[in-house]
């Protein structure tokens, strides 16, 4: 499975959503993701990939890891995965 | 300023029932919710007997937002505390919700959050725990859940005074309605420790028995554990009767000491003088106390004190009240079984029926006690206290009358 389709799954999980209905473009605010929902989808992300992301829930914006939309973070986990299990 | 304090509403959640009225019912009737535990592990433990909630499937009663945010503790207690409420018929809103409040008791709060999580760090290497540990293990998780739950604005927090910690807390919530701090509190205890660091922590006294609760009986050879939860309505008396509620019982006094003694060998003085304290806190006469829910854990030192403690608290009087340890039925749930226990004192004043001591072969002779032995007692009874004594060395005595 590519990384961008797990992703969506960890993300329709959360959003108690259909898999179909989570848009590359949309932000997990659209999706109805709360900022604890946001620190969940980190955890699964870290358990599905097996890879750890730099993310601090005190200032996501400076976090060095793109969470505005679905293919964000699909991007920015596809970058971790590159870096860290190489 | 004092106000009368009424219980308005009633719930409860252990093995022995899944409503309040299920767990009066199992208790009468003499069930016994101890048996066989299940969970990983459980091979190498020396006790493997408790009152575990079996049959349990939180998927039907929470989400699964919620179901990752409420350790069991959490969910026993919003299912009691829910049933507690819709008893009532209070609809906690505007003015309301600022002068309810919630204060309820737990020893070890998210223990089985902790234990899984710590398994997870330690035994399988992971090197990450679900991000909601810290607010599912809180000792104050379970009341913050109940305010929210029902919109309780005013005071909340929780108690935690091992087991006496339910007690500790329906005293303080009694305390705040008649002082006029609130008008309505949602208070009792929940526990759930049920688990295999749990009751290896528990092993390590050497007070658990490995087959059986059996207070007061000559056979005795100490505690089962159990878990649950039990949440009442204490309603400010004249707030009440104005919407007309169905009262359940009156709380009538409540009474706190400390043995300043030992860690964990209880103290006769202590426990005497909070049993005297809780009957003249209620301006009640000895004598008028017809039943007392003991703190009967079955350990040889808890009863045999007790019992020495009832006879310097009320001296002859003593005979004439009789005694129950519904612990024999639903074991010791730690900071919720003195919630579970009021259920018994309640059913005492309002029907006039004693919960029996089941598992009693023949009592321990040196007791000396009226104990309402293996089968409920029809008996008249216009008030009654319930006994809670915590490891520390923490008496909290409560006493209830029937509602005129």
């Amino acid at each position: 499975m590519a990384v961008l389709e797990k992703v969506k799954n960890i993300i329709a999980e959360q959003a108690l959503l259909m898999v179909d209905d989570v848009a590359d473009a949309a932000s997990l605010q659209d999706l109805g993701i709360d900022s604890l929902g946001v620190v969940e989808v980190i955890f699964a992300i870290e358990e599905e990939f097996d890879i750890s992301v730099p993310f601090n829930a005190n200032d996501p914006d400076a976090s060095n890891f793109d969470v505005s939309s679905v293919q964000a973070i699909s991007a920015a986990v596809q970058q971790l995965i590159e870096q860290q299990l190489g | 300023m004092s106000n009368r304090v009424v219980i308005t509403g009633q719930g409860a959640f252990c093995e022995l029932g899944s409503t309040a009225a299920e767990v009066v019912t199992s208790m009468m009737n003499g069930d016994c919710a101890i048996g066989q535990m299940q969970f990983p592990d459980v091979e190498r433990l020396s006790i493997q007997i408790g009152a575990q909630i079996k049959g349990y499937d939180p998927n039907k009663r929470f989400n699964r937002s919620e179901q990752v945010l409420y350790d069991p503790f959490t969910q026993y207690a919003l299912i009691a505390a829910k049933e507690a409420i819709e008893q009532s018929g209070l609809m906690i809103d505007g003015e309301l919700a600022t002068q309810t409040g919630v204060v309820l008791g737990s020893a070890g709060g998210g223990l089985q959050t902790q234990n899984h999580s710590y398994k997870a760090v330690y035994e399988d290497g992971k090197n990450r725990v679900h991000p909601f540990v810290v607010p599912s293990i809180m000792m104050n998780a379970a009341s913050s859940h109940v305010s929210m739950a029902c919109g309780a604005r005013g005071p909340c927090f929780t108690i935690s005074s091992a087991c006496a910690s339910s007690n500790h807390a329906m005293g303080q919530a009694f305390q705040m309605v008649r002082s006029g701090a609130t008008k309505i509190m949602l208070t009792g205890g929940s526990d759930s420790m049920l688990c295999f660091g749990g009751i290896k922590a528990w092993e390590g006294l050497r007070v658990l028995s490995p087959d059986g609760c059996r207070p007061f009986c000559e056979t005795r050879n100490g505690m089962v554990q159990g878990e649950g939860a039990g949440v009442f309505v204490f309603e400010n008396m004249e707030h009440a009767k104005a919407r007309g509620a169905i009262i359940l019982a009156e709380v009538a006094g409540f009474s706190m000491s400390a043995d300043a003694a030992d860690i964990v060998v209880p103290s006769q003085e202590g426990a005497a003088r909070a049993m005297v304290g809780a009957v003249a806190d209620a301006g009640l006469n000895a004598d008028q106390i017809g039943y007392v829910n003991a703190h009967g854990t079955a350990t040889f030192a808890n009863d045999k004190i007790e019992a020495a403690a009832l006879r310097t608290a009320f001296g002859e009087v003593v005979e004439g009240m009789a005694v129950s340890s519904t612990k024999s039925m639903h074991g010791h749930i730690m900071g919720g079984t003195g919630a579970i226990e009021l259920l018994s004192c309640i059913a005492a004043v309002k029907d006039g029926v004693l919960a029996p001591t089941i598992n009693l072969k023949s009592q321990d002779p040196c007791l000396n006690l009226d104990v309402v032995s293996n089968f409920a007692r029809e008996q008249p009874v216009s008030a009654a206290i319930s006994n809670a004594f915590a490891f520390g060395g923490l008496n909290a005595v409560i006493s209830l009358k029937k509602f005129s």
